[in-house]
């Protein structure tokens, strides 16, 4: 297979020369990819900017022009309170992205933290840490997420530790595995040979190897936390109205729909689906552009 | 080849392209041969020449985006280019049947071996039920394995590596093929094995009238085994012709180069360098000798390291005992010293507790008994978590046998280079490291604009002198070298030996070389352990050793090493 391997070798070389050349590449390859990228471009500009270029205020009320169906002046239609659902749509999407992000991140670096030491020390570290994990992942995570909201407070910081905890063990266990075959590789014991503490050696030569699958992971992970931090704002906890959020906005419209008024519940609700569906193509991408199998 | 007998499988102008996306890259180039019946021909040339790509083009088991671009492939009489992909089904096993480089990727790890070959008997329909393992354990007979009614119902986990291939080289002829290609069957293996597998494949095929085409990087081996050699580069056939005739007056540079390059006994550290070099007449470098009666610099006495039992211990404090068993003792009790600047080879089989060894030294694992002592001080009682700080750290350097393994994917060489020296030097300041690093780099031949590179960016060769580079950088007394040219191409480890004898020449370190290749070993050792089963069973001057081993366990394992015929050209210098 070395023969096969020589041409492609050279090749990657001269690609990697060029900088974004292999970005280029898989973009052009597969194009679902720019997609992906184009739909959370979309989705970042409306959470920085959303609020500015919303036609309307969020939450001013106008009970003269409640309930309107969608027309040229409310794209989306209105509420039972008059306030424009496009303007509310656009608003939410700043408060939703930041819970998950926020959450992601927290998640993303304590499971990188617990999963990278136990599959490097093994022993003890991994039995103790795994068994939390474990104890963890035997709750029905949502309804774990509901309890320590409902336990801790309902605001948006405690939604966003709910988030965090109850994704920690994915993390964890990529980082584990990852971190478990890299534990005896040539580089790390050259590592050691170089006078690397235990505490270096994780960060700098195990922890950037591990990266690849985990930010794969942390990109298909941001669907589903928007999707949790909806979920519990659907169910009343978490961010109380009148905030605009998709979760809130789907629950408000969803007792609308039987007399008719379909606009209130079917696009907050389109906006968190395509969302998460974004988050997942572009999670499909990300291990595009980052695999270095994929380099061929 | 008479004209009698029509070849059994001819190739003609073959070319084969592979589409990457940077365009089509032609792996092989107008290649042509045959093979006749019963003729053994070995296929030589380094990684990158197209042997692999060659073999697989006439099984049409080609990587997807391979395609034989022109040429003609046929096997008496089938157009094996044309045929349809049923044809091939046909072909592949019952004609012309393969052994590939890894035995255990081979087979299937969850089925039994004998069953395994009652699989592929079933699949061309040769034998069915009770008949089929009936002549499954025959195959595993023919194969030498002892006890092929037990072994038939092993896992392939369960055998080691030289059984892997025997079962791989069974479940190949288990059609009766006539043609077999074996793809550097004997890649990772020792060479004792080495030389029993490919000794039996030279059985059969004399038995069988088999036809084999031997894709090998070693000389020597091809040299052993084939009456004809085509001899590949670059995708293109350099030369072809009888074993004789081709050690006797290769008629290409490369070829020449080549052979040279290869170990033997007589060759010398410059000699392996191609004819162009102007080293080669040169003397090898010399390195400092220390004064007789100067301390050691290194003495390992009675070193021993007993891995637990697989099973561990229970936790139970009632069953701690009953099932602590005894444990594996990997080192047992060796001692040995090392001069300073001297460099001593040692030599043994997989499994022989020669890494273990060179780890408890490197202090990169605890022994569970014994000291080592280093310059004076007693060095095996630092834990080996802690020995990172240790101010002996820097004196003490390895170089890892796979280079690729120990560079760190995401540094590029010039970090990588730097790690040690941002650890342990009293350099500080990024101008300080680069300037030493640079320094380095001079001293490995490796061009400092490569020096930004990612290790994936670099050739084995290149990424070889990155690992020693490191390695050198805090200027050690002893460097320990696990066989840091067994992944090389024969070219390649000719400069990285010479690289390595000119720096002990340099800066006056001690080498402890491991390797299961003596003929390498005599090049750059003056002194030489052989280790079998954790215990040293010969020590001596490495020429001694060389030309009279005192234990049979050692004249096997100089046996047992392929040597090519000497060339004319070494000859004349002998005379």
């Amino acid at each position: 297979m070395t023969e096969a391997a020589a041409p492609v070798e050279a090749s990657s070389v001269k690609t990697t020369a060029r900088p974004g050349g292999h970005l280029v590449y898989v973009l052009t390859e597969n194009p679902v990819s720019i997609v992906a990228i184009i739909g959370f471009a979309v989705i970042v500009f409306a959470a920085v900017f959303g609020p500015i270029i919303a036609p309307y205020d969020p939450l001013a009320t106008n009970a003269s022009i409640s309930l309107q169906p969608p027309s040229w002046s409310h794209w989306f239609g209105t509420d039972q309170l008059g306030r424009d659902v496009f303007s509310r749509v656009l608003a939410a999407a700043r408060l939703d992205l930041m819970i998950s992000v926020a959450a992601v991140t927290l998640s993303f670096f304590v499971g990188a933290a617990i999963g990278t030491s136990a599959g490097y020390f093994g022993g003890w570290v991994d039995r103790i840490s795994g068994r939390v994990i474990d104890t963890i992942m035997a709750f029905p995570l949502f309804v774990l997420a509901m309890g320590i909201v409902a336990a801790m407070g309902n605001t948006v910081e405690n939604i966003i530790y709910a988030t965090a905890i109850i994704n920690v063990p994915f993390y964890a266990r990529v980082a584990r595995a990852e971190a478990a075959i890299h534990r005896h590789a040539g580089f790390v014991q050259a590592a050691k040979l170089s006078g690397n503490s235990d505490l270096l050696i994780l960060a700098i030569h195990v922890f950037p190897n591990a990266l690849p699958p985990m930010a794969v992971q942390a990109s298909l992970n941001m669907g589903w936390a928007i999707l949790n931090a909806a979920g519990l704002s659907f169910i009343g906890l978490g961010v109380r109205p009148p905030t605009p959020e998709w979760g809130i906005m789907v629950a408000e419209g969803a007792n609308f729909i039987v007399s008719g008024e379909w606009w209130l519940a079917i696009f907050p609700g389109l906006a968190l689906m395509l969302t998460v569906f974004t988050f997942n193509l572009l999670g499909d991408a990300l291990r595009d552009i980052i695999d270095p199998r994929r380099r061929t | 080849m008479s004209p009698a007998h029509p070849p059994l499988v001819s190739v003609e102008d073959l070319t084969v392209e592979f589409s990457t996306r940077d365009g089509t890259v032609a792996a092989v180039r107008d290649v042509s041969f045959s093979l006749a019946r019963g003729e053994t021909l070995g296929i030589v040339g380094e990684s990158g020449s197209g042997k692999s790509v060659t073999s697989f083009a006439l099984m049409r088991i080609l990587d997807g985006n391979g395609t034989i671009a022109h040429g003609e492939l046929s096997y008496s009489g089938i157009d094996l280019r044309r045929a349809t992909d049923r044809t091939m089904r046909e072909v592949r096993g019952r004609e012309i049947s393969m052994i590939f480089q890894n035995p255990r990727s081979a087979l299937n790890p969850i089925r039994k071996v004998g069953q395994q070959i009652e699989d592929v008997l079933s699949e061309h329909a040769v034998a069915v039920g009770a008949t089929a393992k009936r002549r499954a354990i025959e195959l595993l007979e023919t194969v030498r394995i002892h006890d092929p009614e037990q072994r038939y119902h092993a896992y392939p986990h369960e055998l080691s590596g030289g059984m892997c291939q025997r079962v791989v080289i069974a479940l190949a002829l288990a059609c009766e093929p006539k043609v077999l290609i074996a793809d550097e069957p004997t890649t990772g293996l020792d060479v004792t094995t080495q030389k029993a597998i490919v000794d039996m494949i030279r059985d059969l095929t004399v038995a069988r009238g088999l036809s084999t085409i031997l894709i090998t990087h070693d000389l020597g081996l091809a040299a052993s085994y084939c009456q004809r050699i085509i001899v590949m580069k670059t995708g293109e056939v350099i030369e072809q012709a009888d074993v004789a005739d081709l050690f006797a007056s290769p008629r290409q540079a490369y070829t020449r180069a080549l052979i040279e390059a290869t170990p033997r006994r007589t060759a010398t550290i410059r000699g392996l360098l191609p004819p162009d070099d102007p080293r080669r007449n040169e003397t090898d470098p010399k390195p400092p000798q220390a004064p007789t009666g100067t301390p050691p610099l290194l003495s390992v006495e009675g070193l021993t390291k007993v891995f637990p039992a697989a099973t561990p211990a229970s936790w139970l404090p009632w069953r701690r005992k009953v099932d602590g068993a005894e444990g594996f003792k990997a080192v047992d009790g060796i001692s040995f010293t090392i001069a300073p600047g001297e460099s001593v080879g040692l030599v043994g089989e997989s499994g022989c507790g020669k890494s273990t060894t060179s780890m408890m030294i490197m202090r990169l694992l605890d022994p569970t008994e014994g000291s080592i002592t280093l310059d004076g001080a007693e060095i095996s009682q630092v834990p080996a978590a802690r020995f990172a700080r240790h101010p002996l750290r820097g004196k003490l350097q390895f170089v890892f046998q796979d280079a690729t393994d120990s560079l760190n994917p995401r540094f590029t060489a010039a970090r990588c280079i730097a790690d040690p020296l941002m650890r342990l030097s009293d350099l500080r300041g990024s101008g300080a490291i680069r300037t030493r690093v640079e320094e380095l780099a001079d001293q490995v031949g490796l061009p400092r604009n490569l020096l930004q590179r990612f290790p994936h960016q670099l050739s084995g060769g290149q990424k070889a002198r990155v690992g020693i580079a490191r390695a050198i950088a805090l200027n050690p007394t002893l460097l320990i070298l696990d066989e840091p040219t067994a992944a090389l191409d024969v070219s390649v480890q000719a400069v990285v030996l010479n690289l390595l004898a000119d720096l002990r020449a340099d800066l006056g370190m001690s080498y402890l070389f491991v390797s299961h290749d003596l003929n390498v070993v005599n090049l750059l050792c003056e002194r030489v352990l052989v280790m079998r089963a954790g215990q040293i069973i010969e020590e001596g001057p490495t020429n001694q050793v060389m030309r009279a081993p005192q234990m049979d366990y050692t004249r096997q394992l100089l046996e047992s090493s392929p040597e090519p015929p000497p060339s004319l050209r070494t000859e004349k210098v002998i005379v």
